[in-house]
């Protein structure tokens, strides 16, 4: 166990360190970042005045090793935009992401997880079809779309939720389902065909020798065994959720990460998109490890090998 | 308490829809098992050998599994009960409690996130009244009971730190956890290794005993099954051909599948090049049981064979012979505790020989089949 986990933490930081290459690069390989960073009509001086303010005329070589030092105390430079450190910046908007990407996933797997047990457990039954139904319709609704739906239905028209802004428990629920729908659909699907699956296995049948009742096969036997293949796809949905927020934090004005690369990309403001770029991939890189974690938890083989 | 039937089924047919049709997987089987014996089962695969036996306490797919027809008498001293009319909640109280079961992949019959105690202790504490720390001690217990060294530390063990013939004993374990009255056993050795499926036959053999447990053990292993059963029976193409005492099948066996299997079993002491086999292949399960499902392979197959099928016969003595083994035609001999003194077959040619053994009239058979006869 402890093995286990010190490789996977040996190669996140790793993957970290990768990460940090490949965004000091990205400003450097898009073109000219002074120029990137000024307006398009600005005169040559005021470029030039970026290029020497952001240390761009120094060696790479240097500028690396800044950029690198820099980040190893969490220091991205400032925002153009803000004036103020980046990566506080986007530490502040942290916690209005993860709760809005909780919440959504809370949503999602609330309804997936019963949905795609029963779902999968009885084919043809009236479960099974809400299963299929609810997983094509999350992989094919548009989450812009719904979230522009959801706004006119129930925050327009019937007024029961706010229609933006972060203010108390109602206004999280439409971008937290607007959010949410998606994953909810990949899940159904998933955790209905991995339910079909165990199902047919030999210890399901020991189970059901043994005497125990259909209700405590599928929560104690079937569920336990589903999980090792939810569990690596909420890692991953986690992670592409982030990235799903950017539309749904605009729409909804919710105050968080997502909405603020959309400013930050528009404001031509690279230190901060820099400083969003390393702080989401970081956040992936621990879910990752959050999800390796849980595998050891859940699966015995793992846990206990070498 | 031995010598009563624990057991009685009657008429038993299983069919599964499929796609291409429907498969008569089970038809009309019918058995006794008696307290504290062991009926061995032996047959192909495809000839319903598993199927019959899970339907009785409906362990099969349904759907597309259904049984069609049937009885099965549960007989314990608490009364009798029709297995086949119990509601699932019902049923799922006697399965693990009055009849456990072993089954044939050791590796992949346990739960691989749960450690073996667990997966002993849920069945114990499913079918008694026993706390969580009552169940484990009890489940050490039935460990050590199945031969497993150090079964305090194994308890917490999970199954893949386990190898087959040690995940085969905990199965047994579980089996034989609420001291059932009927263990059915489907073809616990088939997937370990032969020294192994010794050590498993013997301990299954030896704590069967011991608890005055009936066994249903179903075999392809002709050998295996010599060994452990006292009564036989030889299924194909979904029906019993044969059924009789281990010994007399064995040494007089009267269906021609029965001759043919036994012909088939390689001889030490003889070097032979190639294998005998039986000719021809298994009967398709999709037609409806129409003729006797061993016409096609069979020598001595004769115009009724293609036209009906037999029902089983009594030939266990030359005077019992023809006599139709049901519960309403015993014809006053058969004693009223059903087959278990009788040696069955479910054959006409048999039946015409014996009919006309006295009267010295040939049986017309198919051309060449005499030859066959002689080796018999």
């Amino acid at each position: 166990m402890q093995r286990y986990l010190f490789s996977r933490l040996i190669q996140s930081a790793l993957l970290m360190v990768g990460v940090l290459v490949i965004t000091f690069f990205m400003v450097r390989l898009t073109g000219d970042p002074a120029r990137v960073m000024t307006p398009r009509d600005a005169s040559p001086e005021r470029v030039e005045a970026m290029r020497e303010a952001m240390g761009f005329n120094d060696p790479l070589i240097i500028q690396f090793t800044r950029y690198m030092g820099g980040a190893a105390r969490g220091n991205f430079g400032q925002s153009l935009h803000y004036r103020a450190p980046a990566m506080s910046l986007v530490m502040q908007r942290v916690p209005a992401t993860i709760e809005l990407t909780l919440a959504a996933m809370g949503f999602a797997l609330f309804f997936a997880i019963p949905l795609g047990v029963f779902g999968g457990s009885r084919p043809g039954s009236i479960w099974d079809t809400l299963a299929r139904g609810f997983g094509l319709l999350g992989q094919t609704v548009p989450n812009f779309w719904l979230a522009l739906m959801l706004i006119v239905v129930f925050a327009v028209d019937l007024g029961w939720f706010p229609s933006f802004g972060r203010s108390g428990p109602m206004s999280i629920v439409l971008p937290a389902v607007a959010l949410g729908f998606f994953p909810l659909g990949q899940f159904v699907r998933l955790v209905r065909s991995a339910t079909l699956e165990v199902r047919g296995e030999d210890y399901i049948r020991t189970a059901y020798s043994k005497g125990i009742e259909e209700r405590a096969v599928l929560g104690r036997h079937v569920f336990r065994n589903v999980s090792i293949t939810l569990v690596s796809i909420v890692g991953v949905q986690f992670g592409y959720m982030l990235g799903g927020s950017i539309y749904i934090e605009s729409i909804f004005s919710w105050p968080g990460i997502g909405r603020m690369i959309n400013e930050a990309v528009q404001a031509r403001d690279f230190p901060l998109v820099q400083a969003i770029a390393v702080f989401s991939a970081g956040f992936v890189v621990v879910l990752n490890l959050l999800t390796d974690v849980a595998y050891a938890l859940i699966d015995p083989r793992i846990r206990y090998e070498d | 308490m031995h010598g009563e039937t624990v057991l009685r089924v009657r008429d038993l047919s299983v069919q599964f829809d499929s796609i291409d049709g429907t498969v008569h997987a089970v038809n009309n089987v019918s058995f006794d098992l008696k307290r504290g014996e062991t009926l061995g089962i032996v047959g192909e695969s495809g000839s319903g050998k598993s199927v019959s036996m899970m339907s009785l306490v409906r362990l099969i797919a349904e759907p597309p599994g259904k049984i069609t027809s049937g009885s099965a008498m549960f007989i314990t001293s608490d009364g009798e009960v029709d297995l086949l009319s119990l509601s699932r909640r019902q049923l799922s109280r006697l399965r693990g409690d009055r009849i456990g079961f072993i089954f044939q992949d050791p590796m992949s019959s346990l739960n691989p996130l749960m450690s073996v105690g667990a997966q002993i202790a849920e069945s114990v504490r499913k079918h008694t009244q026993l706390q969580r720390a009552a169940a484990k001690t009890r489940a050490i217990e039935l460990l050590e009971h199945v031969g497993i060294p150090g079964a305090k530390q194994r308890y917490d063990n999970y199954p893949h730190q386990f190898s087959g013939g040690m995940r085969q004993r905990v199965m047994i374990a579980i089996a034989i956890s609420c001291n059932p009255d009927i263990l059915i056993a489907d073809e616990p050795t088939t997937a370990l290794d032969v020294t192994v499926q010794a050590q498993i036959a013997d301990l299954t053999n030896r704590l069967c005993k011991e608890l005055s447990i009936s066994v249903i053990w179903i075999s392809h292993d002709l050998g295996v099954v010599a060994g452990l059963a006292d009564q036989l029976m030889v299924m194909y193409g979904g029906t019993v051909v044969e059924y009789g005492e281990v010994e007399q099948v064995y040494a007089h066996p009267r269906h021609p599948y029965t001759i043919g299997l036994l012909g088939a079993l390689p001889k030490l002491s003889k070097t032979e090049e190639r294998l005998v086999n039986i000719a021809g292949a298994p009967p398709s399960l999709f037609s409806p049981p129409t003729q006797c499902p061993f016409a096609d392979r069979c020598p001595w197959v004769f115009e009724r064979c293609e036209s009906e099928r037999p029902a089983l016969y009594d030939v266990g003595g030359e005077g019992r012979a023809g006599v139709v083994r049901s519960d309403d035609a015993t014809d006053g001999r058969g004693s009223s505790d059903g087959w278990v003194d009788s040696h069955l077959t479910a054959c006409f040619y048999d039946l015409e020989r014996n009919r006309r053994r006295d009267a010295d009239e040939p049986v017309a058979v198919r051309p060449g089949a005499l030859a066959h006869e002689e080796q018999g």
